[in-house]
């Protein structure tokens, strides 16, 4: 008998001293329905997040020297992946698409494992490491109308800004991330960074659907070269670079590939960046 | 309670002395910016891949981090009161900042915040404006040829490097300053600060990446002080 009470004692005053904790002074997130707690999201983030993003959350942790695209600084509070014009603060949202997603090409995994909660708990804790949540709202989201349709016309367009726009001093006339200015680059903390190669797979940094790439190149990679076109593209003839872009993802079958495949000069293009024999080069097709 | 509201009330009142003392004065600060030691050597710009501005450069242009004069004189250097002048309110004209020959004019851009800053493309190429702000928020637009400027502001004081990804000799900083009491060395290191009303200051000096110098001065009526700054510059 004694034992249970001295045990319901404990239980009351471990409630009593976390009710506190729990008030006002703890950071919130937003996703949908789910609220996040900072509390419960330091719990995580300090049993599966620090080994490379750090103590701090600087981006320094144990694992970070041998990480060849470096974990992201919550300090710096700049976000590549966001639905917010470039220098706002992303969502709550966007941070917890980026959790879920995982980062292509980068050693950040996709964090499926997780629950939704688990996930919106770990955003209340990742923005308590700069101040800048607490003096600056999220940005509004960009407006993405809806797709227009595709055609060979679209992708020609697309295939025209993609000229204009100089896409490929950097992204290579292929999308092979190879263009004149491609070595040169590097991202905020003076890192080398690669540019995006279209060719090597179908997963974009940020997703994987078109409406994806539209906020890619609308809303910029802050902290990376890549800028915002927003001020320079119109909303319909964004659709059509993204069109275009598809088509350079010659391993990925999408809708855009097969059409214009369909094209004398797309199927031209095409068959000329696919490689054909083995990489020694002995003349057996592909 | 109410030694704290007396300490307040003197703290207005000290305020509104200060405010109406800070009108446009008559004192004048000014100097001569120059070095000490080496200065890195300039590396030329290859703009080959960029045949539309390499062709605009007759004489091969070089590098601009160090840029000195005859008599060991220092340009680009950022001179502004950092202790002892109020705050100000932006004025209402921009400033500019041109992309040029895929170089920016000026290199060394000195500003107050909240001012706005218009930032125009005048080559035939794209270029992205990319101002590594640490304090401010970090941006990065796509400028391509003959779109508008693009209207920016910073509302914190800070020295923001600027570079262009796209071409990547392209350096420039953006010097975010709380008032308007500040200078830029010219070609011969010369600097002027007018309009100072009577007063203690600190004058700050700042060289790009990140070397600064400061000095105290006391201006008392319509006198006109001289100070001078010599940094200290290594090849390395």
């Amino acid at each position: 008998m004694r034992k249970i009470n001295i045990s319901k004692l404990f239980v009351v005053i471990a409630i009593l001293l976390a009710t506190p904790l729990l008030g006002s002074a703890q950071d919130e997130s937003h996703i949908g329905k789910v609220t996040g707690n900072e509390g419960r999201g330091r719990q995580f983030y300090f049993r599966y997040c620090w080994g490379c993003h750090g103590f701090r959350g600087n981006g320094d942790g144990e694992n970070a020297p041998y990480l060849n695209i470096l974990p992201r600084n919550f300090v710096a509070a700049s976000f590549k992946c966001r639905s917010t014009p470039t220098g706002t603060l992303p969502t709550d949202e966007d941070l917890f698409n980026s959790i879920r997603r995982g980062f292509v090409n980068t050693n950040m995994p996709s964090w499926i494992t997780l629950t939704d909660q688990n996930r919106a708990d770990l955003i209340a804790f990742i923005k308590s490491f700069s101040p800048r949540w607490k003096t600056e709202k999220a940005g509004t989201p960009i407006n993405v109308p809806a797709e227009t349709p595709l055609t060979v016309q679209s992708i020609q367009h697309g295939q025209q800004l993609f000229q204009k726009l100089e896409c490929w001093k950097c992204h290579g006339q292929e999308g092979r991330g190879d263009g004149p200015s491609a070595s040169t680059l590097t991202d905020s903390n003076d890192q080398p960074i690669r540019p995006y190669n279209f060719a090597a797979g179908s997963r974009f940094k940020c997703g994987t659907t078109n409406h994806d790439l539209y906020k890619i190149f609308m809303t910029g990679l802050d902290g990376t070269p890549m800028p915002s076109f927003a001020d320079v593209i119109k909303p319909e003839e964004a659709w059509d670079l993204v069109h275009y872009l598809r088509t350079l993802q010659i391993r990925h079958n999408s809708p855009e590939l097969a059409l214009w495949l369909t094209t004398k000069e797309g199927a031209a293009i095409v068959s000329a960046q696919r490689v054909s024999g083995t990489p020694t080069g002995s003349g057996v097709n592909q | 309670m109410t030694l704290k509201h007396v300490f307040l009330a003197a703290l207005a009142t000290l305020a509104a002395v200060t405010l109406t003392a800070a009108g446009p004065g008559s004192g004048t600060i000014t100097g001569k910016i120059t070095y000490d030691g080496t200065p890195a050597k300039q590396k030329p710009i290859d703009m080959s891949k960029e045949p539309s501005c390499a062709s605009q450069h007759p004489t091969p242009i070089t590098t601009e981090t160090v840029v000195t004069g005859p008599g060991n004189t220092l340009e680009n250097v950022v001179v502004y009161i950092s202790a002892g002048a109020p705050d100000e309110a932006a004025p209402s004209a921009p400033v500019n900042f041109d992309q040029k020959g895929c170089q920016y004019v000026p290199h060394m851009l000195a500003f107050q915040t909240n001012q706005e800053l218009k930032i125009s493309n005048d080559d035939q190429t794209s270029h992205n404006i990319h101002p590594l702000a640490k304090i401010n928020q970090e941006w990065n637009k796509s400028q391509p040829p003959g779109t508008p400027p693009i209207i920016a502001k910073y509302d914190k004081a800070e020295m923001i490097h600027v570079k262009c990804n796209i071409h990547p000799w392209m350096s420039g900083t953006f010097a975010v300053l709380k008032n308007s009491h500040y200078s830029v060395s010219d070609k011969d290191g010369n600097f002027k600060l007018p309009n100072l009303p009577p007063g203690k200051y600190t004058i700050t000096a700042w060289h790009e990446p990140d070397q600064e110098m400061t000095q105290d001065v006391e201006i008392s009526g319509s006198e006109t002080k001289t100070v001078s700054f010599v940094f200290k510059l290594k090849p390395y």
